[in-house]
């Protein structure tokens, strides 16, 4: 009989010393003070004494060697956990590249055939290891981590903890020796450990946990199951629903894509309206523009409704109450000219004939000014 | 009573005048494009694109005067319509196609992004040159050979492009590339 599939809880940190190790061994304590079998995987203490002293008590699994080009690496001894089978095994950083010879490439991968023999695991990883943040946290700190995992890695946990401390509070641990031995806490602190390196990569990685998180909840609440969290279409979260306005030139193009990346992150439905004044022809351009629109639209999957009128609000809200719209995104629009100067622009007119419907007007991102330091 | 009238009228003409007159000087081009306008394609299939192909895309656009015309190109698996939605691939696709966009507009270099399905990466692309006519293809040998174009596409793209095709092959170690990290702000 195949046994269930172990839940797998990650500790997801900002950087080296921010306590995930520290905070994994707590729980391997408390499991075991519940009645649990608990084996240490792996333990990477990088010779922190307060981890080392929390390690005791814990059953470590010893590591296996490993020979490679005339050396003797140590290695997590994935046979030997799978033939002591606990309850429940830690294993840190799971990021680490295997040395060659091994069962796997990479340690997540040893991690997946654990869970699939239905042990619970706990693990840690920093955010810098996430392969679609790798060339981000390169540009941001101008180090590049070598050691990526796929991001879906992070989807297959059942639970996802940020460790998080203030940048300043880790620098005073890094000062205090606590996370590097000390000939190596000035090179620290000049490169990677610096504060605007370390409040960037906190962003990084609150943002990831929340888009997780959202992503989960929104699955989580409707489906139910691990494998169906990873089924194609996310259902719908309740009651939202976008409509994004436009006009069959080049730049409608990126209005679209932003109004459909929203859609993603609420779990909604998109429609997407061109109003077509009567009687007027396009020009071969906005043909053009046009059919790159229903491609791009059919591509993403979603509706492109046509419209012929010459009231341009009143179009709008009639169409955004039939479709249950809640979310109106629309362009920039140009500066009016002569009388029309005089007109309520089409936001206020969407505002005062949809009430409790929210309009936003969609940005170019490229023109934004970056902020001062 | 006459006199009041025309000065009211002659009021409300200069009004009138006042609003229409400053805009129609100032009024701002549409950014639109005329149809002789030369276009660049720049077609891409993985996360990433060699931001040396991207330079050189953009280089050539702004000395021509060209409209710079990034596709995203997916595929399409056998069992599904030609036509079918492909939200997962373009979960990979449209972060790039907006960090690709947002650095053109930085230099002021027209845009007018483009995708297309087909059942391989080369079908795509000849859609997509059956559809629209270009100046010049831009092309980059050192996209992710298991995801991207091979050496084959390369050629048949030589062969039947109506177009004048450049294909960049970087030096092994110019790894620099465009990814939708690059994006500004979230997107």
């Amino acid at each position: 009989m195949v046994p269930d599939r172990g839940h797998y809880k990650i500790f997801l940190g900002m950087a080296a010393g921010v306590g995930k190790t520290y905070r994994m061994l707590q729980e391997g304590h408390a499991e075991l003070e519940n009645g649990r079998d608990v084996a240490l995987g792996l333990l990477e203490s990088h010779g922190r004494a307060e981890t080392a002293a929390l390690a005791e008590g814990l059953e470590l699994v010893p590591r296996r060697r490993v020979a490679y080009r005339h050396q003797q690496l140590e290695e997590m001894d994935l046979p030997g956990i799978l033939r002591r089978a606990p309850e429940v095994c830690l294993i840190d950083e799971l990021a680490h590249t295997n040395a060659p010879g091994v069962e796997h490439e990479k340690r997540y991968e040893d991690i997946e055939t654990i869970l699939a023999a239905g042990i619970h695991v706990i693990s840690t990883v920093n955010v810098q290891h996430l392969e679609s943040l790798n060339d981000r946290v390169a540009e941001l700190t101008g180090v590049t981590v070598r050691e990526t995992i796929p991001d879906q890695v992070l989807g297959t946990a059942d639970e996802i903890v940020l460790i998080d401390v203030s940048p300043e509070a880790l620098l005073d641990r890094l000062r205090a020796g606590k996370v590097y031995p000390a000939a190596r806490i000035d090179a620290a602190l000049n490169n990677f450990f610096r504060i605007e390196n370390l409040s960037a990569l906190r962003e990084v990685a609150l943002r990831q946990v929340a888009e997780e998180v959202e992503a989960k909840r929104i699955v989580t609440e409707l489906v139910g199951t691990r494998n169906e969290l990873l089924a194609e279409s996310a259902p719908q979260a309740v009651g939202e629903r976008l409509m994004a306005l436009v006009e069959p030139y080049p730049g409608a193009q990126r209005l679209v894509r932003r109004a459909w990346r929203s859609a993603q992150r609420l779990g909604s439905q998109l429609d997407v309206l061109w109003i077509q004044r009567p009687g007027r022809r396009l020009t071969a351009e906005q043909e053009s523009s046009l059919a790159a629109l229903r491609t791009l639209t059919s591509v993403l999957g979603i509706n492109l409704l046509v419209e012929e009128s010459d009231m341009l609000a009143d179009t709008v809200a009639r169409v955004a109450t039939e479709r249950g719209t809640t979310y109106i995104l629309l362009g920039r629009s140009r500066e009016p000219s002569g009388l029309a100067r005089l007109r309520t622009p089409l936001p206020q007119q969407l505002m005062r004939r949809l009430p409790g419907v929210d309009v936003r007007i969609v940005a170019d991102r490229a023109l934004r000014h970056e902020p001062t330091p | 009573m006459i006199a009041l009238l025309l000065l009211a009228a002659g009021l409300l003409l200069g009004l009138a005048l006042g609003l229409a007159l400053p805009r129609l000087r100032s009024r701002p081009p549409r950014a639109t494009r005329p149809t002789t306008t030369r276009q660049i394609l720049l077609p891409f299939t993985g996360t990433t694109l060699s931001r040396r192909a991207l330079e050189a895309a953009m280089r050539l656009a702004r000395v021509e005067d060209a409209t710079l015309m990034p596709a995203f190109l997916a595929t399409v698996p056998l069992h599904q319509s030609l036509e079918s939605p492909l939200p997962k691939q373009c979960e990979i696709g449209m972060p790039l196609l907006e960090a690709i966009e947002q650095r053109a507009a930085a230099q002021h270099i027209p845009v007018d992004a483009r995708v297309q399905r087909g059942r391989s990466y080369r079908h795509a692309l000849s859609r997509l040159l059956e559809h629209e006519r270009f100046d010049r293809v831009i092309i980059s040998a050192a996209d992710d050979p298991r995801t991207g174009l091979s050496g084959d596409d390369l050629l048949w793209l030589l062969d039947n492009a109506n177009a004048e095709v450049l294909i960049l092959r970087p030096a092994p170690q110019d790894t620099r590339t465009v990814s939708s990290n690059g994006v500004r702000g979230h997107f």
